[in-house]
Order: structure tokens, then sequence, then C-alpha cells
């Protein structure tokens, strides 16, 4: 497979794609390269030799993985290119192609794509206060904690409309709404990608000697270390 | 309008905002930690300023976080906003006002993207015919919230019970604002002011007489980063970023942080209280932390609303000292009641950051 010209079907490749001067401009603004040992401009570099080779083994990195798909680099990039868009080809790719179980920042599609996409197709939103563990989350507070434990009243109290029929924030979105979600995966290959994560997560756990929900709680939680600027 | 000279430079930093007839769709982010500031955009749009604004209980997500944390195909995410524009077409509008700056990104890149593709907006055609048999029309204006807030920030001025000034000093307070990425980093003609002079909540905060203040780091990402926070494992990226810019605005001492995204006031307050936990280090007077609000928020303070119908108790950073210097009113003890003063008991306190 070429993969250059398979990159250059998606169409955020296309507009984010032109020709790089390698001036380093996207890696100077990037929020991630200044923490992740990251360098997009390297990246892109990579990608215009479209050496097979080279792009194959930056699809199973670690590295395609590190940005946070701000977009600061689109702004600043004097020839109009988007590295970020160029990433988010990247990883649509090596996802497709199963690359992704290769890099310990690539698993995490797997925790990603059970909660985002169960979210999304059980409650009509991405992120919901039902699904929010504070477990997963000591972050939030004690604030939120409390605001968690006290859900419908708080909600009540800040005028949402949690949970019931009707207009309002964080409604209850009706069964047909959410058939219609879910028919527009089934059209347009969310549920197909869904099901080549969950296959080749189902793989690589298995190498890993982990059941699935050990697999699910390793990759959302584990960080080894060279990922960061300056580690060993 | 034809601009000319000096004019017609600005004028590619100025968006002509329709002036009613609104459809709204909400914001995962916003509704689920900043419900009252949703609440109140809906108030102020309809009773405040007497604007047409309307919601379907029928709309859902646009599916923008799970599309930048790689978790869906580009395809289903443009057809779940056709799916959006539908709706608004059965409704009978053409402006579509977005809680989320994600979305308003979103929704941006997607009609910037059949504008270049034609052929991949007859496909979503297809696929939305397909799936739900629904039929669209692209909307001719997209708004993010802040965009309305912005056009009639004047009027807002008119009829404020308070002004963002220090009322026994009389001085304006020092806001800090923040954007965004997606605002107008990917499409800077799409937001006011552009990349380069994004006015959309300066505009706010002057209008209402605070004080805006520049700092180096004024422009940088507030670490949101999408997969960043919403993998445990990542969540370094996420405080990182937020710790840079306080570092920086540290020395300009604002009063208050006013931001624009859902997504950027939950993190530039909570990795406040997580760095406060692991340093000890806090950015505000006397142990407290910087106050960070929604526009809705400060929008509503300025009204006159009562801080905690606002949701202001749902921020782990204290709003207090920003409503002592106001001069607003509010009952201390009121603050974690619920409906008809349920107790509802309180949070516990953080260890080095102080709260009430």
């Amino acid at each position: 497979m070429d993969y250059f010209e398979e990159l250059n079907k998606d169409y955020r490749f296309k507009e984010g794609f032109h020709t790089c001067i390698n001036c380093g401009t996207c890696t100077a603004v990037c929020p991630a390269a200044e923490f992740y040992c990251y360098d997009p401009r390297k990246i892109v570099s990579i990608v215009q030799t479209r050496d097979n080779e080279k792009i194959e083994a930056l699809l199973k990195s670690e590295t395609i993985w590190y940005c946070g798909e701000c977009m600061s680099c689109v702004t600043r990039c004097p020839r109009k290119n988007g590295p970020g868009l160029v990433i988010m080809a990247l990883r649509n790719l090596s996802i497709r192609l199963g690359f992704f179980t290769e890099s310990e920042k690539g698993r995490q599609i797997y925790p990603l794509t059970k909660a985002l996409n169960s979210n999304v197709l059980n409650l009509g939103y991405c992120v919901h206060p039902s699904t929010f563990r504070f477990e997963d989350h000591p972050e939030s507070g004690p604030v939120f904690q409390w605001a968690l434990n006290n859900k419908e009243k708080v909600y009540a109290r800040m005028g949402a409309n949690y949970d019931r029929d009707g207009e309002g924030a964080l409604r209850r979105v009706s069964r047909e709404d959410l058939d219609e979600l879910k028919a527009i995966f089934d059209v347009t290959g969310g549920t197909e990608r869904m099901k080549q994560v969950e296959e080749c997560s189902r793989k690589k756990a298995e190498q890993m000697g982990m059941s699935m929900e050990e697999y699910a709680d390793y990759t959302y939680t584990h960080c080894s270390r060279g990922h960061f600027n300056g580690e060993d | 309008m034809i601009y000319q000279g000096k004019q017609k430079i600005w004028s590619e930093y100025q968006k002509e905002i329709p002036d009613d007839h609104w459809f709204y769709v909400r914001s995962c982010i916003r509704q689920s930690f900043f419900p009252a500031s949703e609440a109140h955009f809906v108030k102020i749009v309809r009773d405040v300023l007497g604007k047409d604004l309307y919601e379907t209980k029928h709309h859902t997500t646009c599916g923008g976080i799970a599309y930048h944390s790689d978790t869906i195909p580009q395809e289903t995410a443009m057809t779940i906003v056709a799916r959006q524009f539908a709706l608004m077409k059965e409704a009978g509008y053409k402006n579509l006002v977005t809680s989320c700056i994600t979305s308003f990104g979103n929704y941006t890149e997607i009609l910037e993207t059949w504008r270049e593709y034609p052929e991949l907006e007859t496909r979503i055609r297809e696929m939305l015919w397909k799936a739900c048999r629904r039929e669209f029309d692209k909307p001719e204006y997209v708004a993010h919230a802040s965009d309305l807030v912005y056009k009639f920030r004047n009027d807002i001025a008119e009829k404020a019970k308070v002004r963002l000034v220090n009322h026994e000093t009389g001085e304006p307070l020092r806001i800090v604002e923040h954007i965004g990425c997606h605002y107008s980093k990917m499409f800077p003609h799409k937001g006011v002011g552009g990349a380069e002079y994004p006015c959309v909540l300066s505009g706010m905060a002057e209008s209402w007489g605070g004080q805006v203040i520049d700092y180096p780091e004024r422009r940088h990402c507030c670490g949101f980063g999408f997969r960043q926070y919403m993998v445990k494992a990542n969540r370094g990226y996420s405080v990182s970023n937020t710790h840079k810019k306080f570092e920086s605005m540290e020395p300009y001492h604002p009063d208050a942080i006013i931001t624009n995204c859902p997504g950027c006031p939950y993190f530039l307050d909570r990795w406040q209280y997580v760095i406060s936990e692991q340093t000890g280090k806090t950015y505000g007077n006397d142990g407290f932390g910087i106050p960070v609000f929604t526009y809705e928020e400060l929008a509503g303070l300025v009204l006159g609303y009562d801080p905690w119908d606002l949701g202001l108790q749902l921020h782990q950073v204290a709003a207090e000292p920003f409503l002592d210097k106001l001069g607003v009113a509010y009952d201390p003890e009121a603050k974690y009641l619920g409906i008809n003063k349920e107790d509802l008991l309180k949070p516990a306190l953080p260890r080095v950051l102080k709260c009430f």
C-alpha cells in the first residue's frame, strides 16, 4: 500500500498538506511540543519524503498521538499548511490499518472510543455527568464530587432539565433521536471504526496477557517514562 | 457595506452578526460543568434582549470531542452536523448559534470543506437521507454564543446593575481574557477580530467597565487537548499548559479571567486547584486562586443576577473575593443550598486553595 496516496484521500490531508519549507514555526507555537518529545515539523517533513517505510514507522509511532488538536499551528504556518490536520489524517490511517496498537499512546484509542462513543450513542452527548466518575477525575475537585453526589438536585438548582423530557441542558435525549445517531454511525463508517478498534485492541490485550477490562484500565491510566521532554 | 483604506483592512477582522432569529445548539461540556451559564444565555437573549432563540429537544452533540479525539471518522462527524442543519431547516431558521467553541470550529470546518469539495457535501446529503430520511439547508450564518453577547454588549452595559469596577477604589477591575483555540485559530476570518486581534471577550470586558490585561502567553492553549485530558495517563500535558499560562499572567495581577470556550474555564479553574495541591502555590491574593468566569456568568453578574443562580458555587476557585471587589451582595449561607433552600450539605475544602 502506498501510504502517501492513502493519506491524500483524506480531505484533512488535502487541506493541511502543501509544501512544507521546514521553518519550524509550527513546533515553536505548539503546546504539545513544549512538553512532549514532539516535533510537528519533523512529522510533516517525513510525510513529505513520501518514503513508505518511514511513513509506516510514523503510523506505528507514539509521536502522532502527542498532538492536542488545538490547531495553533494552522494560524501560524507561512505556507498555509495544517500540521494538526496532517496528524488527524495520520491517526485516521493508523486506526484503519490497525497500527495504532503498536504504541502506548495509540492504544489509548480503545478507552477513548469506549467512553466517548458510548456517551454519544447512549446519551446524545460526548461528555455527561451520569458517566463522569469522580474516581477517574480527582482533578474535578471536592466541589464537583459534591455536585456528582447530588446530581439531580444540583443540576435542578442550576436551571438544567437533568434526565427529563423536553428542552434544556442535560435533558434526556429520546430513543428515536439516539436511533438516528446509531443509524448515522452505521451508514458513515462510525460503527465499522468501533469494530476495528475493538478487534485490534482484543488481539493486543491477548498479546499483553490482559482481559479487556484490564487492558481498558491499563491503557487509560498507564504512562511510561520517556514521553516528556527531559525524561530518560 | 463598502469599506476603503484602513477601514477596509479592519473590516476583514469584523463580523456582521445577524440581529435576531437564532437556532440554538447546546454544548457537551458547558451543560455538564456550567449548566447555569447556558440557562442564563437563553434568559439574557430572550428576556433581556428580547430576541428569538429557538431550541429543539431533538438536537444532540455535534460529535466534536469524539472527532478531535479521533474516535469517529470525519464522515460521521459531518453527518451528525448535517442532521442538526436538517432540524434547523425543519424549524424554519437560518442562523445557527452554538454554545461551544469546538462545535463552532467543527461547523465552520465542515462548511468550508464542503465549499472546497462539493462532492463531499453531496455524499453527506446521501448518507443523512439513508440514515435519517432528513434533508438539510446549510445555515446562512454560524455564530458562537459569545458573538451574540459581544454584539449586544452595549445594550447589556446600559442595563447593568454593576460595572467591572472596584466599588471601593473606583478603579477598573483587571480582566484577563482567554479566547479558546477553535474560535479563530483555524478560520481566523470567522471570529470577531480574527486570530490577530480577537476582541469578542475584551470588547465585553471593556464595555462593562473592566480593564483588559495583556500578558505573554495570552493566546496559549488552556491545555485541554481532547485525548490529552480525556485519558487519565495524559493529563500531565493538560495541567502543564495551564501552569504555563498562570506563571505568565501572575505578574500582571488579574482580578479575574473571562473565557469563551466551555472547556477552558473548567481547566483554568480546576488545574489551579491541582497546582495548589501539588506545589502549594496559589495565584490570587491571600491563598485564593484567580477566579475564572464564563462570559455568561460575567454578563449575569453585570446584569445583577444572584451569583448562586449563575452557578458560581460549581467553581473550585472561590468567586467571593471578586464579588467583594464588585460590591455584589450575596448570601454566603445560601451557596450550596438546593431549590427551596434544601440542605445539600457542603463540599469538602481543598487542602491548600482557600475556598468557602
